[in-house]
């Protein structure tokens, strides 16, 4: 829009000129493309040629060093008949409903908590309910590591015994390492969402409330046909944001553990990783890579779909 | 009035304890890490375990510096993430620029081809980069960070929006008709009144590959060129578990980071929620 306006008011200011502002136009219009070019060049590069040669790769058979053997489908035959791919992937799928879906309903109460008008010392609150977000996977992996031991001295072992509750083997049972995972990616995102949420909050004009009070809406209706409706393109986004992240776990299982690639710990990223550089099995390790990328595709078209529907 | 004045008290006390209880619980490990950083491990392999500092603070930190080399990687990390970022910032800026105030055909498709570039999973091309980076003779290079480190679709989108909101079109046209090269309209004038878009990308991007991980892992093989986050993983590998030596270096590898946020909170938590609200 705003090209077709200069462009006007160029051509009255100096209606002789045509031809000077021909070639500024040509200069500026190099001068865009001269300024935006590193971005293509770089990621024609180090992103596409990547993602195409993925999907070249995964219909052949590689080590890295010798030749490329095209194998058709084999590689996708391999990996869907693989348990421990799947185990991989029922892990993933568990640990984003046990990560994420906490993650977000609490985020919300705490944004409805910090964005309440009667909370004094916010800033206090917010900044350390942030804090965890500042600190990097494998510090949260490492720490919640230690604090999750099998041994009886291990922190939630000790916590968990105040509820007479028997020590469990967090990093070897099925459950004891989802739960132990999805602790720790809930402890690190948990503020975040509540800052993003609590900015959706903030931008929800204080008229509606208001308006609703005089028509004597309780707090219950108000977060009802207000907060919620409000929020939702928020949520959507948070919804979508984590389920990417989930499912693309990798650092907290990897450090949890370690290089025994325990099948209970085991994620689609970190499957991909071993088979790519402890297989040296390129082709299989890529076609691994497309599926997780269809996965995504596939989850996130659903969560549009559905947020569409809602949004009627 | 008194029964709705006792309601109002019960629901603050209701808020304050949510939020109490989330303090306590997102500021806790920071503390532990600390009270195991400086006890022995026999100590910490106790029960009940210690819940206050010891005396081990220098010894364990010594103990680190006797496994992974410390300092070299945390030097690597400032060095890496620092050289991305200021990339980063020139590049973004530029092409934000472009994008927000330069006419050129095309230039909507484009945008809109960078931000489809956003949606990609990035372990998609994970293999192949490996070997575009093994075959460039980029192994255990910091190239193999910063390089691409620098494609950074959500920068020049940061900056595009901030620029067509924060600079005025009649600003750039006057220095025009003034005789202003392109550049110079970048230069003098653009750039100082997108400082404080800056500082928000600056801080997101430099956290970010302080903290990456994965990419990092799988291309500095060799440990004298090894980030941070790498060598941390190292202090977990030994046989002999040495919680107290472990946690004191994950203590003061975190330290940096928790410093520059206390000290820069606002900017910090706007730049995100902006990012994202946007």
């Amino acid at each position: 829009m705003t090209g077709v306006n200069t462009e006007k008011a160029s051509l009255k200011k100096n209606p002789l000129g045509t031809k000077r502002s021909f070639t500024e136009k040509k200069k500026e219009a190099l001068a865009g493309y001269l300024y935006i070019s590193p971005f293509f060049i770089l990621f024609a590069i180090f992103g596409l040629f990547p993602i195409l040669f993925s999907f070249y790769l995964g219909f052949h058979k590689w080590n890295g060093f010798g030749e490329m053997e095209y194998v058709g489908f084999k590689n996708f035959n391999l990996i869907l008949s693989d348990p421990l791919f799947w185990k991989s992937l029922s892990n993933t799928m568990i640990m984003w409903i046990l990560g994420t879906l906490p993650q977000l309903l609490i985020g919300i109460i705490l944004a409805y908590a910090l964005n309440a008008a009667i909370i004094k010392y916010k800033s206090i609150f917010r900044v350390s309910v942030f804090m965890p977000y500042v600190t990097s996977t494998v510090a949260v992996a490492i720490v919640f590591g230690i604090m999750f031991n099998d041994q009886p001295f291990g922190l939630f072992n000790i916590i968990i015994g105040w509820f007479g509750m028997d020590p469990i083997n967090w990093t070897t049972s099925d459950w004891g390492l989802k739960i132990a995972i999805s602790t720790m990616v809930f402890w690190r995102w948990v503020g975040y969402n509540t800052i993003i949420y609590l900015a959706g909050l903030q931008a929800i004009p204080s008229e509606l409330y208001e308006a609703a009070t005089i028509d004597g809406a309780s707090t219950r209706q108000k977060i009802q046909y207000i907060t919620i409706p409000m929020l939702k393109p928020i949520i959507i986004l948070t919804v979508f944001t984590s389920t990417i992240g989930a499912l693309q776990l990798f650092t907290e299982p990897l450090i949890m553990v370690g290089r025994t690639y325990r099948e209970e710990g085991l994620t689609v990223v970190l499957y991909l990783y071993r088979e790519a550089f402890n297989n040296m099995a390129f082709g299989t390790a890529s076609a691994t890579a497309i599926i997780l990328f269809l996965i995504i595709v596939v989850l996130s078209s659903i969560n549009v779909f559905i947020a569409n529907r809602i949004g009627k | 009035m008194k029964s709705q004045s006792s309601r109002q008290f019960i629901s603050k006390a209701f808020l304050y304890s949510i939020l109490v209880i989330a303090t306590l619980l997102s500021i806790f490990p920071f503390y532990w890490m600390f009270v195991m950083a400086t006890n022995t491990n026999e100590v910490i392999n106790r029960i009940p375990p210690a819940i206050l500092p010891g005396k081990e603070l220098v010894a364990n930190f010594t103990k680190v510096l006797n496994t992974i080399d410390f300092f070299g990687a945390m030097w690597n990390t400032f060095i890496v993430a620092s050289i991305t970022t200021i990339g980063v910032l020139i590049l973004s800026s530029l092409a934000g620029f472009a994008f927000a105030k330069l006419h050129f055909k095309g230039k909507n498709a484009l945008f809109v081809m960078i931000l489809v570039t956003m949606i990609i999973p990035p372990q998609l091309g994970l293999i192949p980069q490996y070997i575009i980076i093994s075959k460039l003779n980029w192994l255990s290079d910091f190239k193999a960070i910063i390089v691409p480190g620098l494609i950074d679709a959500f920068g020049i989108f940061w900056m595009r929006q901030y620029i067509s909101s924060n600079v005025p079109d009649e600003l750039i046209e006057a220095a025009k008709i003034d005789g202003c090269s392109i550049f110079r309209v970048y230069w003098n004038i653009t750039v100082p009144i997108i400082i404080p878009a800056f500082a928000t990308l600056a801080i997101i991007k430099f956290m970010y590959v302080w903290n990456d991980f994965l990419w990092p892992l799988v291309v500095l093989r060799d440990e004298e060129s090894q980030t941070i986050q790498v060598a941390l993983r190292g202090l977990i590998d030994n046989y002999v578990r040495d919680n107290g030596m472990i946690l004191s270096g994950t203590f003061w590898a975190t330290v940096p980071l928790v410093i520059i946020f206390l000290l820069f909170n606002r900017l910090f938590i706007s730049s995100l929620t902006e990012g994202a609200v946007k």
